[in-house]
């Protein structure tokens, strides 16, 4: 930056300091400030004449325009003194020359000027790097700072990390280690309480043969007023025979489970596979018809046909009771692959119905709204024509209803009603009284029976206690042992109508149920009548009779 | 009488037959009935041997070695077949026999450490057997003693508590200590599912009835003095009615102490519904709720909560009723279509510890300490 120049201008005698403070201060000035160098030339002129004057002076004209013709003819300046004579100047010379040093003046000016800006330019360049140059130093500076501090703090997490390892595999091991002390203690402990349980063992065995020794004298089972059983027969014995039935039976009890347990999944499979194949078949139809592109027919094609063949081979065969393998593969394989055509064919849809959302088909649009607005029209017709229709209908029959509009008439129809549901009322009023008359009847009846029932049961107490005082008193005469056989099987005969009344009274619709208590209780006493008079074949009929009777009111109850 | 060691018997249709029991020196510590009422079976003390008396031959049989648990003797629902479980020389074995000849059909070992009980299924064919609780086993076997598979979900944890078979026999539910119910299927034998029983119900699915007391209404114009019975009776006792609470609920846990041996955690109850549908539950560790799974969709349907703990609970052999009582004087019963709280018109105090159904359906047997009662259920009428 500092390339000063400074020309050394050969130094005169005299002014040479002047000049030289001159020329040099001249050189100097510029550099500080663009003005100064502007404004040099201003006061250059009035320093001009001083300048002048200080250089040449009336003395030393030749002189100086000697030195001054030398110059310029060193600058290239053609010289300022005429050809011929020696002494003369060219003016015209002389003022081409000055022109051109006014030129060279300027020119230089400007390149000075320029050069100025040139280093400011690359001055404040140059102080903008440096700027830059320290704040990207401070920066570095930092990000090393922080990675040293990033760095700490890894190692730090490291080492917790492996602290933790570490933790980690000293719990596991500790958890190792109770684990096998628990089971060396479990193993301790069943050792002990096998040990003991053995002493225990012995102690049982001591105590038993204590027990079964003093067994015959105290253990015993006393059962008092011990019923025979109905049969008489004893407890079985065991026999080779009873184990093999024994173990007969329970393999039969095990295959009816495990027969069972099959027919239930048989069952469950059937089903599946018929679900199974209603699903094939809805998919199937759900699947698009072969009308698309020819791309897709030749993959649906085969596939449609092939699975038309399936389906049709399949129920041939009736599938579903076919269980082997190969058919089942073939089922779930086929309703598989038409499982995934269905997925791709709504997956076309979708993406159609996305690319129609997004805009595109426009015309479409319009036209099946104009096709719904047309249908939509005609229904509303339709609607309306019925309606329409419907209105003249109700007229029709109000019409049809009021025409015979004399009061008369209209009377007499709704006489007509009347009378006909008064009439059947009153059918069912006397359908009710004979029905309560019936009951009034049978009720009484069964009264008398069980009054007549309970004074001949007390006879034949009586008359059955009398007999065997008689027999105890008299064993030998044969008269009164005839006399006595008559009494009883008199009574037997009652008793025999009385279980006539009692089965035919059952048969009949049972009015007791409804009639409430009193007569059920006639019923009862007359089975207990019957059970008593031990005739077998009478406890069944009124057994069943009770059921039916019940059954029979349900009946009437629903009516 | 356990303590003198003396059985007696009457029949209840011919009142004049009586039989008496006596074991003597042998002691008595447990006596049963064998499902076709003809004989009783007596285990005698230090369960030394179990005595088969047969009521209508007078003939004795000894069962040998029978094993002290808590259900050692099983019999099949249908009465044929019975299971006992023994042990000989520290080894569990089960023995099965015939009840109607009490011959000895099959005797095999079980691979358990120490067996701890033996469940038929409803329909005879599978007998379950499992491990005390310290080992979480369970092994079935078919009825000719083979072994058919084993489950163990876990080790080193308190095991199984209490099982369960449904009226079909489809599944098994086994409640363990760790307040789970996990249920096997009976096809392959593995877990199908499990329930959990925590102390927050939060599936806004489930409905929970919660038992509130309703301070009695007692008109003061009708009080006399002195108070008669059911005046005193219903000022003395508090009525409950159940109310509906919102989802999520939290229910009362406690946890037991842990240095204590049969800790009061787990599943303790199971009873499946006669119609195979819903599988009732009860966790030791919540004591105060019953909770109610529905089988069909294996998920939780309803959880009652109680003012006390609950004692027992029962279903209705013929339909989905469930009984429950917790001490108090009032028993609870829940259906689908709604539960109430019934309370037991007595007078002075009447708690009930445990209740049983009469096999129609139509009746309940509440018990106290000292006292039982009847409670008859009216059947709706079918118009």
């Amino acid at each position: 930056m500092g390339d000063w120049k400074t020309i050394t201008v050969p130094v005169l005698s005299s002014d040479s300091k002047n000049i030289f403070h001159y020329t040099s201060e001249k050189k100097i000035s510029p550099p500080s400030m663009n003005s100064q160098v502007l404004r040099l030339p201003l006061p250059s002129s009035k320093s001009m004449h001083s300048f002048f004057s200080a250089f040449c002076t009336e003395e030393n004209i030749e002189q100086s325009i000697s030195y001054l013709n030398r110059e310029l003819t060193t600058l290239g300046f053609p010289s300022i003194y005429a050809e011929s004579k020696g002494q003369e100047l060219n003016l015209i010379s002389i003022i081409n020359c000055m022109n051109e040093l006014l030129v060279l003046q300027h020119k230089n000016l400007r390149a000075q000027e320029e050069v100025e800006m040139q280093h400011l330019k690359l001055g404040s360049d140059m102080d903008h790097l440096q700027n830059c140059y320290a704040k990207l130093k401070e920066q570095l500076e930092l990000s090393k700072r922080e990675i040293v501090g990033l760095q700490e703090r890894d190692r730090q997490l490291q080492s917790k990390n492996r602290n933790l390892h570490q933790l980690l595999k000293n719990e596991k091991d500790e958890v190792q280690k109770l684990q096998n002390i628990i089971s060396s203690r479990a193993t301790q402990y069943n050792h002990d309480m096998k040990r003991k349980e053995r002493e225990y063992n012995k102690l049982k065995e001591r105590l038993h043969q204590l027990v079964m020794n003093k067994k015959d004298k105290k253990i015993a089972m006393e059962v008092l007023n011990y019923v025979g059983r109905a049969d008489g027969k004893r407890g079985a014995w065991r026999t080779d025979k009873t184990e093999a039935r024994n173990e007969e039976e329970m393999y039969k009890v095990l295959l009816s489970d495990y027969e069972q347990r099959q027919k239930q999944l048989l069952v469950e499979n059937a089903e599946l596979k018929k679900v199974l194949q209603q699903m094939k078949k809805e998919i199937i139809l759900l699947l698009p018809p072969q009308k698309q592109k020819p791309k897709e027919r030749s993959e649906d094609g085969p596939v449609l046909s092939d699975l038309e063949e399936d389906i049709g081979e399949l129920n041939k065969e009736n599938m579903w009771e076919l269980s082997c393998e190969t058919v089942r593969e073939q089922l779930t394989n086929s309703i598989r692959k038409q499982w995934r055509m269905l997925k791709n064919h709504v997956e076309k849809l979708d993406n159609q119905v996305s690319r129609v959302h997004s805009g595109a088909l426009n015309e479409k649009d319009v036209i099946s709204r104009e096709d719904h607005e047309l249908e939509t029209e005609k229904l509303e017709l339709e609607i309306q024509q019925c309606k329409e229709m419907i209105k003249t209908q109700q007229q029709l029959l109000q019409q049809q209803l009021m025409s015979p509009c004399d009061d008369d008439t209209t009377l007499l129809l709704q006489d007509c009603y009347l009378l006909e549901e008064r009439e059947r009322l009153q059918e069912e009023w006397r359908l009710f009284r004979e029905q309560k008359k019936n009951f009034e009847k049978e009720r009484r009846s069964f009264t008398e029976a069980a009054i007549r029932l309970g004074l001949e049961r007390k006879a034949f107490e009586e008359d059955r206690g009398a007999w065997l005082k008689q027999q105890f008193l008299s064993m030998s005469t044969d008269y009164k042992h005839s006399e006595n056989v008559t009494t009883p099987s008199a009574f037997l005969g009652s008793c025999d109508q009385d279980n006539q009344l009692v089965k035919s009274t059952s048969q009949r619709k049972p009015p007791c149920m409804l009639s409430g208590p009193v007569s059920g209780e006639p019923c009862q006493t007359s089975q207990y009548i019957t059970r008593n008079s031990s005739s077998a074949a009478s406890k069944k009929p009124a057994g069943d009779s009770k059921p039916n009777q019940w059954v029979e009111s349900d009946k009437e109850e629903t009516e | 009488m356990y303590k003198r060691g003396v059985v007696q018997v009457w029949s209840l249709e011919q009142p004049d037959w009586h039989c008496k029991i006596d074991e003597g020196s042998a002691g008595l510590v447990a006596s049963c009935w064998s499902p076709d009422g003809r004989h009783i079976l007596n285990t005698t003390e230090f369960h030394l041997r179990i005595t088969v008396w047969s009521l209508c031959t007078k003939s004795v049989s000894y069962i040998k070695y029978p094993k002290a648990c808590q259900q050692g003797i099983a019999f099949t629902k249908d009465g044929r077949y019975m299971a006992v479980a023994e042990r000989r020389d520290c080894k569990d074995f089960v023995s099965i026999f015939v009840c109607s000849d009490w011959q000895l059909l099959r005797h095999f070992d079980t691979e358990t450490q120490d067996l701890f009980g033996i469940e038929w299924a409803p329909n005879g064919c599978v007998l379950a057997a499992w491990d005390t609780c310290l080992e979480y086993k369970i092994l079935l076997y078919s009825l000719d003693g083979r072994l058919l598979s084993t489950y163990r979900a876990y080790e080193w944890s308190l095991g199984i508590k209490s099982i369960a078979w449904s009226p079909s026999s489809q599944f098994l539910a086994i409640g363990s200590y760790d307040e789970k119910v996990r249920i096997l299927n009976h096809v392959t034998w593995k877990k199908i599912t499990e329930f959990e029983h925590p102390a927050t119900v939060a599936s806004s699915k489930t409905i929970v009835y919660k038992e509130v007391e309703k301070s009695p209404s007692v008109e003061t114009e009708r009080l006399s003095f002195p108070p008669t019975r059911a005046l005193a009776s219903s000022l003395f006792s508090t009525q409950s009615k159940y109310d509906v609470s919102q989802v999520p609920v939290s229910l009362q846990h406690i946890k037991p102490v842990a240095d204590r041996a049969n800790p009061k955690m787990g599943i303790g109850m199971l009873a499946f519904s006669p119609d195979n549908c819903f599988l009732a539950t009860k966790n030791d560790n919540i004591p105060n709720a019953v909770w109610i799974w529905d089988i069909q969709k294996l998920k939780l349907f309803v959880v009652l909560e109680q003012l006390c703990a609950v004692q027992s609970f029962q279903w209705d052999p013929r339909q989905p009723r469930l009984a429950v009582c917790t001490g108090s004087s009032k028993v609870y019963l829940w259906s689908p279509a709604g539960c109430v709280s019934v309370q037991v018109p007595m007078e002075g105090d009447f708690q009930i510890v445990s209740l049983a159904w009469h096999c129609s359906g139509d009746s309940v047997a509440l018990l106290s300490k000292d006292n039982f009662c009847v409670c008859y259920l009216e059947r709706e009428e079918v118009k």
